[in-house]
């Protein structure tokens, strides 16, 4: 189906059908959502018109939604029947900040052909409200900005049931700030404590938690407290425990952890959480309870936990392996548990691997640290220095061209003599890489100076033709 | 015969100092060099594991640190495992290191924002027991941090190495204040070894066994780290006599 066809949704009920959602191209021509289908179908002539199957988008926002618990974060619920709403606190830095979340979850949604607006805010109903009523794609509301970002809102954003609506329209209420504004008592007289609460979750003067989606397959398992804990050494405690418990779960079916998250419900009725990930799928209490507990100093009790919930959002299959005989055999080290304690505090763990490149920056790839050994090694025999400066700076030099080492030259404010060189060891540039290197030269020299201090330095360029290179020289690196 | 009195008396008091020390129950490996002039000055007959090593540069190698560092890969590549290395500046150029006998699939890189996780991370490694030896560059080394870091790798059997590297030349005098190290090496470039042709050769290093437990200071002009990261022995004043015009280099 072209992509310019107008498609509409139609919902139905009793003998009245309407438009439920209809794509961009319908509504360049003028249909909304709400418009009756007859009416719809006057406006446009070859209308596509598809019916509504409420439970299978019901079902795809499952399915949704469980994809986010296990990508962004570890409370993930539905919100309405258009909406996710994830809790991101303490899980927006791993995707390089709330911003770079957001975004980056709403290109994703894109590339699957899904249009989606996010919002971050304090509270649920605030970025609830901003995402179905302005326009921009994502918004960041800054910490303790909900109040101005909302007020001028209508207030079909206030998640209330539509007579209510109608009626505050009826009393000529069309904003959220004018609803605000409004005395309580009449309010909630006329209306019921609905309008209220709903209000004040919005501007986050009581605490909405977030139900956290749950399916069957997830293993979960919880623990409450009949008086609320604080401690660092009780919640260590506990948290092994509930490990004790998990891990015996997963041994039932068979499954290991790649992911769990501990989730704390505070005394005060909010929530935090604390996710470890490992590197393979896992079922060692000790192991796994050491993550979990290494992060105890993130956790703020505030007036005590009353109940802790450790569930394994990523499981998969862990079976018993035989452990070959140490006796004879080499042992081999599985380092994977030291990878996954310092993976989890966010140190950069990485292999490096050769690649065949002769340009000395591109011969070193980045790999898992965790990824299977090749046993490659750089095929390059000729001497390589130990540091390599990110990029190569800038040298003066005295050297005869076309193919002489510099006699002298001047790095970093310090002039040296050459007392010793090799080379040239030519290097040519990559043209399937880069077009720009089609004719580039660079030729290198290992140099060593009166104080023995060997460096590798390069000329930009054969010496001869001006098309290769610059002719400049540059300092790439520095021996041992 | 009064001196064997005496050495047997010395072997005594260090038998009962390691018995204080708490590490009598386990018996003392090392790695040596396979230079026999370097082995018989350390306790042991080499570099012990289970113990904390620094190794620092000097002259210019106190910024870049590039000799050091391939000094410290000799030593993890002639012992069996993994390594590995923590860093916040990551200039480390890992063909060097192959070339040095680490090979890249044996070494774990683990980079660091701050100072303070490299020591973190370093503690973690040496806690863990299964590595070869544990590598970290740093350019602060306070007491605590490394007798933290002396404690765990007694605990494992690991060796902690430590690649010292400053910001400027001027910071290394930070360099004389007293760790919890074992020994503390210095290692600054020499000429490299002439060659019958124009040409850089073998590279040469002077390396200063600046403090060793239970061991006296030496110094030592080696022959850089071949393909199987080994040293040797190769004296500068072989080839010259003249040898003024290097030493006013050296570090200070």
């Amino acid at each position: 189906m072209p992509a310019d066809q107008p498609l509409v949704v139609i919902s139905r009920s009793g003998s009245k059908r309407w438009v439920s959602a209809a794509d961009t191209a319908a509504r360049k021509v003028g249909l909304r959502v709400g418009m009756a289908a007859s009416k719809a179908q006057a406006v446009i002539a070859n209308l596509t018109m598809i019916d509504a199957d409420p439970a299978a988008d019901a079902a795809a926002l499952e399915r949704l939604a469980l994809w986010a618990l296990r990508q962004y974060s570890p409370v993930v619920a539905v919100d309405g029947v258009d909406g996710l709403v994830l809790d991101i606190e303490g899980a927006d830095h791993l995707r390089g900040g709330e911003e770079m979340l957001i975004s980056g979850l709403v290109n994703l949604l894109r590339s699957r052909g899904l249009a989606a607006r996010a919002a971050v805010a304090d509270t649920w109903g605030a970025a609830h409200a901003i995402t179905r009523m302005t326009t921009a794609e994502t918004t960041v509301v800054p910490v303790g900005g909900v109040s101005k970002a909302v007020v001028g809102l209508s207030i079909h954003c206030l998640r209330l049931p539509s007579d209510t609506i109608q009626g505050l329209r009826t009393l000529g209420i069309e904003t959220v700030g004018e609803l605000s504004a409004m005395p309580r008592a009449p309010l909630t007289l006329r209306f019921g404590a609905e309008v209220a609460r709903r209000l004040d979750q919005l501007f986050g003067r009581v605490a909405e938690p977030i139900e956290p989606l749950r399916t069957p397959e997830l293993v979960e398992v919880s623990r409450n407290f009949q008086e609320p804990i604080g401690a660092p050494e009780t919640i260590a405690k506990y948290i092994r425990k509930l490990v004790a418990d998990l891990t015996a779960r997963l041994q039932e079916r068979g499954l290991g952890v790649r992911r769990s998250d501990l989730v704390i419900h505070r005394v005060d009725n909010t929530r935090q959480s604390v996710r470890a990930g490992l590197q393979k799928p896992v079922r060692d209490p000790a192991r796994l309870s050491k993550l979990i507990c290494d992060q105890i100093e993130k956790i703020d009790p505030g007036f005590g936990i009353d109940k802790m919930v450790l569930v394994a959002v990523m499981t998969e299959p862990l079976e018993e392996r035989q452990i070959a005989s140490s006796l004879i055999e080499e042992q081999v080290v599985d380092v994977t548990p030291l990878i996954d304690i310092l993976g989890n505090r966010g140190q950069r763990l990485y292999r490096v691997t050769p690649v065949a490149s002769d340009v000395p920056e591109r011969s070193v790839m980045r790999i898992a640290s965790t990824a299977d050994e090749t046993g490659a090694d750089w095929a390059v025999k000729w001497p390589r220095p130990s540091r390599l400066l990110a990029r190569p700076e800038q040298i003066e030099t005295i050297a005869v061209l076309p193919d002489q080492p510099p006699v002298v030259i001047n790095w970093r404010g310090k002039r040296r003599r050459i007392v010793r060189a090799d080379g040239p060891e030519r290097i040519f540039g990559e043209w399937w890489l880069c077009p720009r290197e089609m004719e580039a030269v660079r030729d290198y020299f290992v140099v060593e100076d009166e104080n023995g201090e060997r460096l590798w330095v390069y000329r930009a360029g054969d010496g001869v033709d001006t098309a290769t290179g610059s002719h400049k020289w540059f300092l790439h690196g520095v021996f041992g | 015969m009064s001196h064997a009195r005496n050495s047997q008396v010395v072997e005594e008091l260090r038998e009962r100092i390691a018995h204080l020390e708490g590490c009598a129950s386990r018996k003392a490996v090392v790695l040596p060099f396979g230079v026999p002039e370097v082995d018989e000055r350390l306790p042991g007959g080499g570099l012990a594991y289970g113990a904390l090593h620094e190794v620092a540069g000097g002259g210019s190698g106190t910024v870049d640190g590039a000799a050091a560092a391939l000094f410290t890969a000799g030593i993890a590549a002639r012992s069996k495992g993994k390594v590995l290395w923590c860093l916040t500046r990551p200039d480390l150029f890992a063909p060097a290191l192959s070339q040095a006998g680490l090979h890249p699939d044996r070494i774990i890189f683990c980079e660091s924002d701050k100072e303070e996780d490299v020591l973190a991370s370093m503690e973690e490694g040496l806690a863990f027991g299964g590595l070869a030896a544990v590598v970290g560059e740093l350019v602060r080394l306070p007491m605590t941090a490394s007798r933290r870091l002396q404690l765990a790798a007694e605990k494992t059997g690991t060796m902690g190495l430590v690649v010292r590297r400053w910001r400027r030349q001027t910071e290394a005098a930070d360099f004389g204040n007293p760790t919890a190290s074992t020994t503390r090496w210095r290692v600054s470039v020499l000429p490299s070894e002439p060659l019958p042709t124009a040409g850089v050769g073998r590279a040469r290093w002077l390396a200063e066994l600046m403090r060793v437990k239970a061991g006296e200071c030496a110094e030592f002009e080696l022959g850089a780290c071949d393909a199987k990261g080994r040293l040797s022995l190769l004296p500068v004043s072989r080839d010259r006599s003249d040898t003024s015009s290097w030493q006013g280099s050296r570090a200070s």
